[in-house]
Formats: structure tokens, sequence, C-alpha cells
């Protein structure tokens, strides 16, 4: 771990002041609204692209299935979707500020009390969990959390509250994977 | 006045092109913030680094009253733009398993695309394992769908819920967000400090 950091010969740039960041953010979450009348999203990309998948591999399947009836009765291809195209800009985005700031590196990022395979198998259990769940509290932290307390939905401020709650709560339990 | 393509000012074929440049301010900044690092994000929760409740609030607070202006000023029509409906059970359960997720994998969807797009291998793996949990939900739907629907209120406004009026509501969310930055800087001036 210690060779690996002084073995790294360009230090990557600082973040963000995190405020600033913060009103960017904001401000680029207003403009979605203000040109499209929605929000930011993030799992509903992944709800479309999957329902592309589905609807064309096995679209009997997905007809038989009110999880997917809403695509099933619509002419366009699932994954044409303005969430799709926005996490489309959004992984351009993140490169771009990871090449300016020098951060591109393919590597596993974990804890050093951690292995690297351990530190996959919770991302796994992880991202299953959180994919379950968006869809049962009709978003994630962005489109359901974030967008919702942006218009001041109480549905926004129950899910956020709902999604941070319960990660305080269990962190006690998981602080292995992270201190 | 907005939302623009919503009232055809602008025409609906600029919808995806907005969307990708929207997705790629979403994209820069949420990477720039360092969104991009599970070590980081979990900070949040152990009280070594608060940067996700700086960003989150933050965020929230500048589009929040950014809109409360826009529709003061008359530039945006608040009755076309969407307010996500509450249902009770199904925000709170589902929030409480993305809670877990979050915890678990280090990452919400958004955040593990940044991390994805930067080289982190466990961002990837997160993400991939969005579509299997999306999927298993897809396929067990029918267990879900009662739930889905119980204790709803519509698309209820959180001011109205607390019966206070707009204005108070984000003034008291202000003050808030400026008690919790002071708090939480002290929080992690004192937290053991971890390096990543």
């Amino acid at each position: 771990m210690a060779k690996s950091i002084n073995t790294m010969k360009n230090k990557p740039s600082k973040y963000m002041n995190p405020y600033l960041a913060g009103v960017l953010l904001g401000l680029v979450l207003l403009a979605a609204f203000y040109f499209t009348g929605r929000g930011l999203g993030a799992s509903g990309a992944v709800k479309s692209t999957l329902a592309s998948v589905v609807t064309s591999v096995a679209p009997d399947h997905a007809a038989n299935s009110h999880f997917y009836e809403h695509y099933t009765k619509q002419d366009e291809n699932p994954i044409k979707a303005w969430l799709v195209f926005e996490i489309i800009g959004a992984l351009f985005g993140a490169l771009i500020s990871g090449t300016i700031a020098g951060r591109l590196k393919l590597k596993v990022e974990h804890s050093p009390k951690i292995s690297s395979k351990t530190r996959l198998f919770a991302a796994a259990i992880g991202g299953l969990l959180f994919g379950l769940g968006s869809q049962l509290g009709r978003g994630c932290t962005s489109g359901a959390a974030l967008s919702g307390m942006a218009v001041l939905s109480t549905a926004g401020f129950i899910s956020m509250l709902a999604i941070f709650g319960t990660a305080y709560m269990f962190a006690y339990f998981v602080r292995k994977l992270w201190i | 006045m907005g939302p623009l393509i919503t009232q055809g000012i602008i025409a609906e074929n600029w919808n995806f092109i907005l969307a990708f440049v929207i997705g790629i301010g979403f994209g820069f900044v949420l990477e720039q913030a360092g969104f991009s690092s599970s070590r980081k994000l979990a900070g949040v929760f152990y009280g070594y680094d608060f940067v996700v409740l700086r960003v989150f609030f933050t965020a929230a607070i500048t589009a929040m009253t950014g809109m409360i202006f826009f529709h003061y000023f008359g530039w945006i029509d608040l009755d076309l733009v969407y307010v996500n409906p509450t249902f009770l059970t199904s925000a709170i359960l589902g929030g409480v398993i993305m809670g877990m997720g979050f915890i678990v994998g280090g990452f919400c969807p958004g955040t593990s695309m940044c991390g994805a797009a930067i080289g982190k291998i466990d961002a990837m793996v997160f993400f991939a394992s969005l579509f299997v949990g999306i999927f298993i939900f897809g396929e067990t739907y029918s267990m879900w769908e009662e739930l889905m629907y119980a204790g709803s209120l519509g698309p209820r406004k959180v001011f109205d819920t607390l019966n206070m009026s707009q204005g108070l509501f984000a003034l008291l969310l202000i003050v808030v967000a400026l008690v919790a930055f002071y708090i939480t800087a002290r929080i992690e001036k004192a937290a053991t400090k971890v390096e990543y």
C-alpha cells in the first residue's frame, strides 16, 4: 500500500470545494427542471436499459409482466429514454473530470484492512440491494431523493431520510468494510 | 417560460441532446466533488469525511431556492414540473433497502457510474449488480405490487405535509443545513484521519 503511494509519480489534483460543487450540482438540477420539467436520475436509466434487453430477448415474458407493461405498450425501444441519454452524458462528464484531475486508473478501491475480493463482493451485494430498493422506492438518491427535495416533494424527503437513516443505522455492523 | 421542452418552446428533438449535455454537467460535478470514490462517500457514515452531506444539501438547497425564485419571477410553470408522488410504504421500505445497499456497497447508482467511468473496478461491479437487483425485482414484481401502492398520498409537497408555508420550510431547511455544516466540520476535525 505504502509502496504504491510512493511510486505514484503524478499526484492527482484535489477535489473541488464541496460547497462550490453543491451549488454547481444544484444549477445542473435546476437546468434539468427548467428545460424538461423533470430532475436528474440514475436508476431509471438502468431500468430502461434492462427493459430494452428483456423486451427484445423475451418479448412474451415481458408482455406478461406488470413490471415491463409500460415498455411493451410503446412502439419505441425502451432504451430511447431521457435518462439513458443523461447517464451516457454523465459517464462522459465523469471521464472528462477524471482525466483533467489525473484520476484515471483501473483499480479496486478498498480499505487496507480488507482484500480486493471482499470489496468486490460487498460492491456486488450493495449494487443488488440498491437496484432492488430503487424500484420499490421509485427512484434512487438522484431521482427520488435529490430531485424530489428540489421540488419540495414529501416523497423526496422521505426517501432521503430512509436511505441515509438506514445507512447510519447499519454503519456500525459493517464498519470493518470501511474503517 | 419554462419548462421549455414541455411547453414546446424548444423542439422535442432537442430533448435527448439536452439530456446528454445536462448529463455531462451531472457526471463532471459528481466526479469533481469526489463522488467517484466509495471510501470518500462512506466517510459521511463514519465521521471522517462529510463531503456527501455538504454537496447533497447544498445542491438540494440551490435547486430548491432556484425553483422558488424562477416561479416568483414567472420563469417556470410549476404545474408542469414533475413532483414525485408519495407512497409512504414503498418509499420507506425502498429507502431502507437502498440504505443497506449504500453502506455495504459504498455507492449509489449515479456515483457508481462516475466511479466506473474513471476506472474503479468496484464501481463497475456495483453498477453491473444494479441490473441484477432490478431484474430480480421485475421477476418478483407480483410479490411487491401491493406494497408499491400502499400508503398513497399523491404528489404531496413537504410543507403541506408539515402544515407550514413554503417560505418558512425553505428557510428552516437552510438553517438546518448551516447548523449541520458547522457541526459536521467539528466532528470531522475530531475524527481519526483515514487515508485514501
